[in-house]
Parts: C-alpha cells; structure tokens; sequence
C-alpha cells in the first residue's frame, strides 16, 4: 500500500452524508420524461434554417464559387461565402481558456476562399424559410475546383518536396525529453526491445449532432445557443465578428455528449454570420454525415517504442518517437501531442528517456481533442510494449509493471514530483482478480485475458493559469441555489455540485437548485473538458458554499452560546453536536441570518496551480496539476476460424481519490469500457486520399447493446487528489487503458502481437495464420 | 408546396393536423409542431433516438413517412409516462442511473417499452437483442438493462422500481 501523502484539499476520515452515495442525479428525471431540452429543440418565431456546403474532395484550389442560383430561390434569405467575409475570415481554436497563454498559431478560415485542404472543410453558409428550401439552394451552388497534390500521410508530408498544407514545413508542433543518460541507461539493459504501434482515427460519436440557433436580441447582442462544452467560445465567436466581448452570450443547455468533439468551436460562428446577416433567428443541426466531419477525430499515432530493461525487471532506458496526423488545421493537435509526450511512458518511472514527438500537417481531416486527448494512444502503446517486454524476459507481466511504477514522490517524465496516490497496482491486482479463471481453449475459441494500466492527468495544462468560479447561496426557505456556468455534457457535471453543495449546507439534493450552463448570468465555470469540471467547478463550489457555511455557524454560534466548530448542518437542519436536541430548522436559521444582515450567499473562485512552461530543450517542467491512476482488464475469446473478437469480461478498477457519486463514476467506468473496446476492436475512420469513406452509423461501427460484455466497476478512494473531498477526476483517465488491456487480452489469447489498431477479424486471423506459418 | 396535404395524426392521445408535403418524415413533421422529445441522431434509421411507437408498435420516425402517420396513433416519450404518473422504465432508468447525457433516452425507453409488451420476462440476451437498434455513446448500456430488468420485474408485480 501506497503512504498516500498529505495533499491540499484532502480530507481524512470525514464523515460524509451525501458525498460518495449512489444518488439519482439531478438531471435523470427530465431526460426520462423526454422534457430535457438540448440545442437543437429550441424554436423561435421567424425562424430561418440553415445548411453548410463542405468541400468534397481534400485537396484542391476553388476556382469560382457560383452562388447565383441558390440566392435567387425564392425563401433564401442568406447564401455567404468567403466573398463575403472579406473583414473576418479567420477562426482560431485557441485552448479556451479564461486567461489564455501560449497559443500556437490555430488560425483558420471560416470558410474556404480560394483552397480546400481537407474533406469537409466549409464553402458556403445558407440560411432559408426551411431546411428543404436550404438544401435546394445548396444544391444549386457551383463550385469550380481544381484538384491539387496532397499529402495524406504524416511521414510522407515531412518529407522535403512534399504538398505544403500548414506553415512552412507542414510541422504542427513538435516536443522532446531529455532526460537522464539514455545510452548509460541501454548499456545497462540485458534486454532491447522495438515494436512500432500504430493507431487510427476514432469518431467522437456522440448521440446528439452539433446543433445551435444564434439570434441577434432587442438590445443587439448575439445570442448562441448551443451544443458546446465550452461556453467561453463567446469570446473567440466576437473575436472573429470583430465587436466585443460584451455583445456575444452563449449558453449551453443539456449537451447530448462531447466527448472532446464539442471542445473547439464547431457551428457557432456560421450561425453568427447568417443570424447578423438576416436580422432574423437561425437553426443548424447538422446532418450526421456533415457531424462526422464538422468536429475532427481523435489523431492516428505511431509509436516507437525501444525499451532497455534488465533480466529481473527494471526498465533503464526508454527511446519513444511519436508521430500524429494533424490533418489540415492545428486545432488543438499541440497541446494534445504534449499530452502524448508527457504520457508516453505510461505510469512507469523511467530515469533515462529520449522522447521525440511531432505533429505533422496533411490533407486528412484535422483531428482534435477526443477522450483521453493523447494519452490515451501514448499509454495504449506504452502498455503493449510492457505486455512484449515481460514476454521476452519471461517474468509475469504485472510484476514487471510492479517493478516500475512510478511512485508518490517520484519525478515523471517532465521531471514533475507526483505527489498523490499511485494505486496502480492495488488497481491491477483487483482488476486481474475479478477476471476469475480463464476458460479452456475449444476446438475453434482460444481465450485470453489483458491488463493495462495508466496515469492520466485532470485539470488543464498549468500555464493556461487555469479557474472556475461558482457562486452559492441560501434561499429563505431553506433551499439553496447554486449558479455556475459548466456545461453539462451528460457525466452528471451539474448534479455533482448539488451533491457537494448539499453535504456541506446539510440541505437535501432535491432541495437545491442548480443555474448551469449560462456564462452571462452565471460565473464562468471554464471548459467541461480535460476531466477538469468536477475538480475546477466542484472545488469553486466547495468553497463557496464553505464560506456560507462558516458565515451562517459564526451567527449560530452566537445564538447557540457554543462555537462556530461545535455546530453542524445535516438534514436541513443546525445542531450542536454534542447536544443534537439543540437544533433549528435551516429555514428559521436563514430568516435569522437575514434579519441579523449575515451573508447568505457567497461567489468564490478556485484557482488551479500554475507553471511557467517546459524547458524546451530537456522538457522538464511542470504540466499538469495532477493525475489519476488505475487498471483495466479484459477478458476475450477469439474465434480461430474467422478471427473474430469477442470481450467476455471488461473490469475497470480506478483510484478515484473519494467518489462524488458513485453510481455517476460507476456510468463513466461502463461507458468507457464500451468505447475503448469499439477503439480496440471495430471502430475506424476510413480515408481514401483524405476522402472519408464510412461517415456514417451504418458504416462506423460503435458498439451496440449485443456488443456488451459483464462489466464490472472496482473504486478505490485514497482520497489524495485536488478536487472537492479530495476526488480526482476520472471521465479520461478510466477510459485511458480500456483498449490496452482488450489488445493485450487478444495477443495472449492468439500467442502473437498485432501492432495495429483497430484488432478487426482480417487482420486477427491473419495474425494467426501468420503465427501458425512461422512455428 | 403543391404536394402538400393535411395528415390527422394523434399524438400521445391529442389529435394533431399536419399540413405536410409527401417526402417528409414523421421526424421533421412532428418535430416541427413542437414534438422535440422525438430526437433526431442519423435521419436514416441507424442510431434508433427518433423512435415513437405507431399504432403500438415501435418505429424509427426517421424513416417514416408523415403521410404514413395518416389516422394512426403516435405515442412519443411524454406519452408514456408523465413526471408524478411516470412508467416503471421511466421510474427505473432514474433508479439505476441509465440517462447520461439523456440524447438516447427517450428512444431507448420506447424501445424498451415495446420489448416488455411482447415479453414481460426478458433475458439479459432478449434486453440485448431488443434493444439493439439504439445507440448509446455514454453508459456502456449496462445500466440500462439494469433499468428494463428492474422495470420488468415491477411490472410483473415482483418489486419496486424506486
């Protein structure tokens, strides 16, 4: 067992009455009811529709773009095209943040002047009386392309003479780690190790397809509604329409999930234009085909992995290349190719380390920021290479990790002294244990089981100079209030803080409301992004309503002729402690607040701990404010005959620091078992010359409900993390080892590697054949 | 539009007139008089979040044809259950946790309603199967056959459902 160290915000032995309970969240009753509203659902009276042309091909110059016909149909109010953005047409995907702060350059146009570089990107705007009248004026635009190379592959887009997509040099960005004496470290080794890993494009695939209605109000601001995770955008939205900041509100109402792939702007701006365009209310949901190319996936990898470890186990040294396609625009491919770097040796501490990371330009659709944003194919790879390297020495894959952990106190790969709990291997070794025992091999099934570990940060990157705010407060009847502008994207991002705010107020959840969603008339609450709300907006509103808490004890004490720490709030009710038939009713103690002026409400702002950046030479620094820990396993069967995989048993075991909700934890480990085990197995965006070819639910394959396996959820609570109660967050970090353990589960059922994501039946029972051949 | 004509649709037990041309679906058509607790994810029957029950039976609104609708009955979500006189599923789905992001959920719902109706004491296999023509992206689905299981059980008078 870990010492888990003292840590801010950790909370010993606390008696908790509401934190940790399996609650129905807050949100459940008026999804069920289909009463819930979400960006699309909204109407408004004069209402226009609007439709956005996307290139078809990914590499090509635009002659001409011939909007005639379609703004001479009758019932089209609007057809904009670049022509017609002559003063703004530009976008950046800045990380978006309240401070900002060491941005790339992310510029892109709103819409295509005189070129394409992806599939998808956007030509033309048209808003019209209905969605039939907008697709006809769309299919009456002409446009003149001339194909033009391309480059549809990271390597060959490196290359001198290769088609310029970005910059100068197609580099996106690039990092590296120097770190202690790497040839010392392989002279040390009995064993080298190099396996190369590759990894696909994933499709976020959230239910919901982007969807906003922008208007401009009575008091000429631009109002926004819409399917974001990211409020704050009404910033960059002013910024590209050049007027203030002041003039733009953007709210988000229920999201029907992100994923990552409703982080960056996505729709916001087109709308703007076509609702300041037509004085008149306008409404995108785009079409699911138009969705799979409007937020870009999760980046393909490649990674090289040369480990040097001794005969008993401990890695000396390890040489890791990684290499990403950015596709066409940067969008957030640097800060995610850090992600990967700083991940890329998994949760192991490894003293002698070279790493070379970049993130390359080509005609392919840009990707951006998906659960786990790097790490996750980091680690993925990281975990086969362990699994590969306890083959070659011949030592039990989990004693190897054991060997290798890193461990509170330990530098990571930046040089970053991690200071909470590393449960890894209590992680692991539940999760194995739940697997039970592994069946028999039959004449055409051979059964394999996996494991997979990881570290994965929460909280945004330091230099972002990260924090959220929240404000809490208690109403005259008892009931209390909570305003906080978090996006809820569906993780239960908004109950939480009912959660929190009631176990501190000693008010029922049901007794609290929450205002979320709304930065204009709520604090700004930061982005529902990098597993950061809980810990950001959770901590803001811990505060909070820690200082009405204090405020009110400091009146009752008075009243009570006891001291502020002798009281206690608990079932809407204050009471002595010692004496709990002394108590009051939360309501009459608010009315007596109130008539005595006392605070009843307060706005308080977490701040998460800064940094200054990596040394660019060595890459040391510090990056993230924290990390959480855990493992995976499956079990599988493969069928030898058609090279099928089938997940038999999927078990999540995480250290959550202290769980806010536990059934809301439990509904992340379960739905990431899914969607790692789709990463592992089926899921692939297929680009012909950038050219997507299966964009669509028919033709990408997510898992369904016959796909699901016995899942199992294992929590472990070292209360040692940053947010409320001492939690860490968990929405990437769970998901971080899922396809790991499934692909490791696949290599020891068929007794050979494959280094190639997705594990599809092709190339599952060529492995076999190939592994038969070669024996 | 030329091609328009006016289909009587009753909708969760309310009679709705819908002056609608003969390509659009019942999707847009109800949606556009305010039915937005039918949700649309595909528009070409792969995800199952716009399913509604017609005449009792469960369809993709995506792929029906509004004039279809003609003299028929639709029963969306809100017809299943109300806040206060809420269905077991409806009442399970909240015990167990099953609405994440909740985009799924009202399809998911009349899917599984439709499954209980035809069989009120389903395997974990026969959750499975029926609900097999709805994607969920957030829960892993295992919470949601918890909630039909749960469900079904309280229908058939074996327990509670929350």
């Amino acid at each position: 067992m870990n010492q888990t160290e003292a840590f801010p915000g950790s909370i010993a032995n606390v008696n908790l009455r509401q934190v940790g309970k399996n609650k129905p969240r807050n949100d459940a009753p008026t999804k069920v009811h289909g009463k819930a509203i979400y960006a699309g659902d909204f109407y408004m009276e004069d209402m226009l529709f609007a439709k956005v042309l996307h290139s078809d091909r990914a590499s090509a110059n635009i002659r001409n773009v011939d909007i005639s016909a379609a703004r001479a149909l009758r019932g089209v109010h609007s057809v904009l095209t670049a022509a017609d953005l002559t003063a703004c047409n530009a976008v950046m995907t800045d990380l978006p943040g309240q401070t900002g702060g060491g941005t790339k350059d992310t510029t892109q146009p709103i819409l295509a002047a005189d070129r394409v570089r992806f599939h998808g990107e956007p030509i033309a705007l048209i808003a019209a009386e209905s969605y039939e009248l907008a697709q006809q004026a769309l299919d009456l635009i002409v446009v003149d392309y001339e194909d033009t190379e391309g480059v549809y592959d990271p390597f060959d887009s490196q290359k001198p003479g290769a088609a310029i997509v970005y910059s100068d040099d197609n580099i996106v960005a690039d990092y590296k780690i120097r770190k202690g004496d790497i040839e010392k470290g392989f002279d040390e080794a009995d064993y080298v190790l190099q396996n190369t890993f590759t990894s696909q494009y994933q499709e976020q695939a959230f239910m919901e397809p982007e969807a906003a209605v922008a208007w401009v109000d009575e008091h000429e601001i631009l109002n926004i509604r819409s399917s974001t995770q990211v409020v704050e955008h009404f910033r960059a939205v002013a910024n590209a329409l050049g007027i203030p900041h002041n003039r733009v509100h953007l709210q988000a109402p229920y999201i029907g999930g992100g994923f990552g792939g409703k982080e960056v702007m996505t729709i916001e701006v087109w709308l703007a234009l076509l609702a300041m365009d037509t004085k008149r209310p306008v409404k995108l949901i785009q079409t699911r085909e138009n969705s799979f190319l409007s937020h870009g996936p999760r980046h393909p990898f490649t990674i090289t992995h040369k480990t040097g470890v001794t005969k008993d186990g401990k890695v000396t040294a390890m040489k890791i290349k990684l290499t990403s396609d950015a596709g066409a625009y940067a969008k957030l491919s640097p800060y995610i190719l850090l992600y990967a770097t700083v991940g890329a040796t998994g949760p192991y501490r490894v003293d002698n380390l070279w790493v070379d990371a970049t993130s390359a330009a080509t005609n392919n659709l840009p990707a951006c920021a998906f659960r786990g944003f790097g790490t996750m194919q980091a680690n993925t790879a990281c975990e086969a290479q362990m699994e590969e390297i306890a083959k070659l020495i011949g030592m039990d894959s989990l004693e190897l990790r054991r060997k290798n952990f890193i461990q509170p106190g330990d530098p990571n790969t930046t040089g970053q002294i991690i200071r909470s709990s590393v449960w890894c291997d209590q992680c692991a070794t539940q999760a194995l244990a739940a697997l039970g025992e592994q069946p028999s091999n039959s004449e055409h099934l051979v059964y394999g089981h996996g494991i997979a570990c990881y570290q994965q940060s929460y909280g945004r990157i330091r230099w972002m100079k990260d924090t959220s705010e929240s404000w809490v407060g208690l109403e005259m009847d008892g009931t209390a209030i909570v305003r906080c502008a978090v996006t809820d994207i569906g993780a239960g991002q908004m109950s939480a803080l009912a959660q929190i705010t009631g176990e501190i107020l000693g008010v029922p959840m049901d007794e609290i409301t929450v205002y979320f969603g709304d930065g204009h008339v709520n604090p700004l609450a930061g982005t529902s992004t990098a597993s950061r709300a809980l810990y950001m907006s959770g901590k803001a509103t811990e505060l909070a309503a820690r200082a009405v808490r204090d405020n009110l004890l400091q009146c009752m004490a008075r009243h009570f002729e006891v001291s502020p720490d002798e009281l206690d709030l608990a079932d809407s009710t204050v009471f002595v402690l010692d004496n709990p038939e002394r108590r009051m009713s939360i309501k009459d103690m608010v009315k007596l607040c109130a008539a005595e002026g006392v605070h009843r409400h307060n706005l308080s702002i977490f701040k998460a701990p800064p940094s200054e950046g990596l040394d660019p030479e060595t890459g040391q620094g510090e990056v993230f404010p924290d990390f959480t820990y855990g493992a995976h396993a499956a079990q599988v069967s493969v069928d030898i005959d058609t090279g099928e995989v089938t997940v038999i048993k999927s078990v999540g075991a995480h250290d959550v620091g202290q769980a806010i909700n536990l059934r809301a934890v439990e509904g992340q480990i379960e739905g990431s078992a899914l969607m790692g085990q789709g990463f592992a197995l089926s899921e692939e965006l297929i680009l012909e010359k950038g050219v997507l070819k299966n964009g669509s639910f028919s033709e990408y394959l997510i898992p369904t409900s016959e796909d699901v396996p016995e899942i199992q959820s294992i929590v472990l609570e070292s209360r040692s993390g940053l947010g409320p109660f001492g939690s860490k967050g968990i929405g990437e970090p769970v998901f971080a080892p899922v396809a790991a353990s499934i692909a490791n589960a696949v290599a020891d059922a068929i007794g050979t590697r494959i280094h190639d994501l997705p594990l599809t039946p092709e190339k599952v029972l060529r492995a076999i054949n190939e592994n038969k051949a070669s024996r | 539009m030329s091609n328009e004509k006016v289909v009587t649709v009753t909708v969760n037990g309310s009679t709705v007139k819908l002056a609608t041309p003969a390509h659009r679906t019942l999707l847009e058509a109800l949606r556009h008089e305010g039915f937005v607790e039918i949700k649309c994810g595909c528009e070409k029957g792969d995800c199952g979040a716009c399913a509604v029950l017609l005449d009792g039976e469960p369809v993709d609104s995506c792929l029906t044809l509004a004039w279809h609708a003609d003299g028929r009955e639709v029963t969306t979500i809100k017809g299943i259950g109300q806040p206060g006189n809420a269905d077991p599923l409806q009442k399970a789905f909240i015990e167990t946790g099953a609405a994440q992001c909740g985009y799924c959920t009202p399809g998911m719902i009349i899917a599984a309603r439709s499954l209980l109706k035809d069989n009120p004491d389903p395997s974990l296999a026969d959750v499975k199967r029926g609900l097999s023509g709805n994607l969920c992206r957030c829960t892993g689905y295992t919470r949601i056959f918890e909630a039909v299981q749960l469900a079904a059980r309280e229908l058939r008078g074996e327990g509670e459902a929350a």
